[in-house]
C-alpha cells in the first residue's frame, strides 16, 4: 500500500491552517495592514471592520455576543486572564477557587500561582472515567468561592465533562464558572447561555486557524462579569486587554471559527467514524489494549489508548513516520508519565504505555488503515522484548513483585 | 527528541534478545528497573569457567534503555565475569551518545550486568555448599 508520509495525527496539538483560512488573512498582511485602533483613516477602519467580523464570527460559535469577545494571544493567556482577573476583581468578595487535577497547564499553574499570593484552590479529583463529580463541586462551594474552572474536554483523553451542570450549579451558588473549551470549541456544541458559563478560553490554532492567537469569552449579561486586566496600556478590547491587535491573526481565526461552525456536525461525524473505525480495530488486533477515559462523553476525535508492557516512547520510536502523542514520561522534559491518566487511576506502568491519537479534518481511512497496521506491528515486536510482557505471559502476576525503583 | 544513529540502530536491530534458562546453575539473571519508573532490564549471562559464554535480554523501557541492555549483551560476550564487571554506565553513554536525560538508562544496564553476574556467583556458592 502506497501511503504519503510522515501521517500527522496529532490535532490536539495543533492542526494545519486550512488553506481557506490562509486566503482570508493574506490581505491584512499587505493592503489592509491598518492598526484597528487608528481612527482617523481607511486604513485603520479598514482593520477594524475585518477585526469586528471575526469576533461575530468567533463569537457565534457559542452562542455569545461579539461584545463579549476579548482577544489574546492564546487560550493560556485567556485562561491567565480570566482566572487571574476574576481572582483580581473579586478580592473584597472572596479568594477561594474550585478547580480539578486533570486540567491543563494554563489553569493548574496559575492557580499555583494564586495560591502562593493569598488564594484559597480546592483541587478535585476526577473518577476513573475521567469526568469530575457535581456533587464534589457542590459540596467545595463556600462562601468565598469566587470561582469554579472545569476545562470543557481534556485534551490528553478527550473526555467531556458535564458543562451545563456544572453551569447551572455555578449559577445557583452565584459562583463564576470558567471553562478552557480549547479542545471543544468548533468540535461540540458549546453555548455559554444554555450552559451557564460566564468565562471560556479558546485558542484558534485547535480549529485550523493560526497560531499566536485566542479569546476569552466575558459574559457582559446576567450576571455582568468582571475582571482584572492582566496586560495594561492603550485600552484595547474594553480594557480588558492592551496591545495592537493582530489583525491578520484575528482575522484568520474569525474564517476558522465560521468554517468549523459551518462543518462541526458533519466533520464531528466523519471524524467519530474514523475514530472508532481505529478504535474497534486496535482493541480487536492488539491484545490487553485498553481505552483510557470514558466514551459516553468524548470529543470525537481524539483517541487515548495503552498498550500494557510496551512503553511509549519506544512505541513512538517505532513510529517514525507517524505523529501521535505518549503519555510516557520519556517523552516529557520531567520523566513524570501523565499526570491526568494517574488521576483517572492509572498505574504508572499503563500510564507510560499511553498513546494519544488524534484524528481531525485532513484525516483519511487509509491513513486510519496503515497507522493501525503500524502500531500493532510495532506492539507485536516491543513486546517480544518485554520482559514484563513475558512474566504476564509466564502466569506471574506483576502487582506481586518488589520493583527496585530507580 | 532525536536519538543518536546508535541508539536507532541498536532499536531497530537489537542484539541477543531473548531468555535463558533461569533454572539452569550456569545461567545468572538480573531484573533491574520497575515498571513504574517505565524500564525494566532483564538481562542473563551464560557462563563456563569464568567466561561469558553467552548474554540475551529483555526490555521495557525507551529506545535508549532498549539500546543499552542490547549493546551490554554484545559486549558482555567473550568477557571474563571479572572484566564484565567492570563497565561503567559511562562507557554505555559515550558509545551510544546518551543526552543527560537518557543517563538513568545507561546506569540500569551497568546495575543488570552487575545483577545477573551476581545471580551467577549466588548459584554458584549454594552450589558448592
Amino acid at each position: 500500500m502506497s501511503i504519503e508520509t510522515p501521517i500527522y495525527m496529532d490535532y490536539a496539538a495543533t492542526c494545519p491552517v486550512d488553506e481557506r483560512v490562509v486566503q482570508a488573512m493574506l490581505p491584512y498582511f499587505t493592503t489592509h495592514f491598518g492598526n484597528a485602533a487608528s481612527r482617523t483613516h481607511s486604513f485603520g477602519w479598514a482593520a477594524e471592520e475585518a477585526v469586528e467580523k471575526a469576533r461575530q464570527q468567533i463569537a457565534s460559535v457559542i452562542n455569545a455576543s461579539p461584545k463579549e469577545i476579548t482577544i489574546t494571544s492564546g487560550a493560556t493567556e485567556a485562561n491567565n486572564l480570566a482566572i487571574k482577573g476574576a481572582a483580581e476583581f473579586l478580592q473584597s468578595k472572596g479568594n477561594h477557587i474550585i478547580t480539578c487535577v486533570t486540567e491543563h497547564k494554563a489553569v493548574l499553574d496559575t492557580c499555583k500561582h494564586l495560591e502562593r499570593h493569598g488564594c484559597e484552590i480546592t483541587w478535585l479529583p476526577v473518577r476513573t472515567d475521567g469526568l469530575v463529580e457535581l456533587e464534589a463541586i457542590e459540596a467545595a462551594i463556600r462562601p468565598e468561592t469566587i470561582l469554579v474552572s472545569i476545562m470543557s474536554a481534556n485534551n490528553e483523553t478527550g473526555v467531556v465533562q458535564d458543562i451545563a451542570g456544572i453551569g447551572r450549579l455555578c449559577h445557583e451558588r452565584k459562583v463564576l464558572f470558567h471553562t478552557d473549551a480549547v479542545q471543544a470549541f468548533g468540535k461540540i456544541p458549546m453555548d455559554v447561555d444554555a450552559m451557564h458559563i460566564d468565562l471560556l478560553s479558546v485558542s484558534a490554532h485547535k480549529i485550523y486557524g493560526p497560531k499566536g492567537v485566542g479569546a476569552l469569552y466575558v459574559r457582559r449579561r446576567r450576571p455582568r462579569v468582571r475582571i482584572s486586566p492582566q496586560i495594561h496600556g492603550g485600552g484595547h478590547e474594553r480594557g480588558n486587554r492592551s496591545g495592537t491587535l493582530a489583525v491578520p491573526l484575528i482575522v484568520g481565526f474569525g474564517a476558522a471559527a465560521e468554517l468549523a461552525q459551518q462543518e462541526m456536525a458533519q466533520e464531528s461525524k466523519r471524524t467519530l467514524e474514523l475514530r472508532e473505525h481505529m478504535r474497534k480495530r486496535l482493541i480487536a488486533e492488539v491484545p490487553d489494549s485498553l481505552v483510557n477515559g470514558t466514551l459516553e462523553r468524548h470529543l470525537p476525535g481524539t483517541l487515548n489508548i495503552s498498550f500494557s508492557y510496551v512503553e511509549g516512547e519506544s512505541l513512538l520510536m517505532g513510529l517514525k513516520e507517524i505523529a501521535v502523542s505518549s503519555g510516557s514520561a520519556c517523552t516529557s522534559a520531567s520523566l513524570e508519565p501523565s499526570y491526568v491518566l494517574r488521576a483517572m487511576g492509572l498505574n504508572d506502568e499503563l500510564a507510560h504505555s499511553s498513546l494519544r491519537i488524534t484524528i481531525g479534518r485532513f484525516t483519511t481511512i487509509k491513513e486510519v488503515d496503515y497507522v493501525v497496521d503500524r502500531i500493532r506491528d510495532n506492539v507485536e515486536r516491543l513486546r517480544a522484548m518485554s520482559p514484563l510482557w513475558e512474566m504476564v505471559q509466564d502466569g506471574i502476576d506483576l502487582e506481586s513483585i518488589e520493583w527496585t525503583a530507580h | 527528541m532525536a536519538y543518536s544513529d546508535k541508539v536507532l540502530e541498536h532499536y531497530d536491530n537489537p542484539r541477543n534478545v531473548g531468555s535463558l534458562d533461569k533454572a539452569d546453575d550456569d545461567v545468572g539473571t538480573g531484573i533491574v528497573g520497575a515498571p513504574a519508573c517505565g524500564d525494566v532490564m532483564k538481562l542473563q549471562i551464560k557462563v563456563e569457567g569464568d567466561i561469558i559464554t553467552d548474554a540475551k535480554f529483555k526490555t521495557y523501557g525507551c529506545g535508549s534503555a532498549i539500546a543499552s541492555s542490547s549493546l551490554v549483551t554484545e559486549w558482555v560476550k567473550g568477557m571474563k565475569i571479572g572484566d564484565a564487571m567492570q563497565i561503567k554506565n559511562s562507557q554505555i553513554a559515550e558509545e551510544l551518545s546518551l543526552p543527560p536525560v537518557k543517563i538513568h538508562c545507561s546506569v540500569l544496564a551497568e546495575d543488570a550486568i552487575k545483577a545477573a553476574i551476581a545471580d551467577y556467583q549466588k548459584k554458584r556458592a549454594l552450589a558448592a555448599e
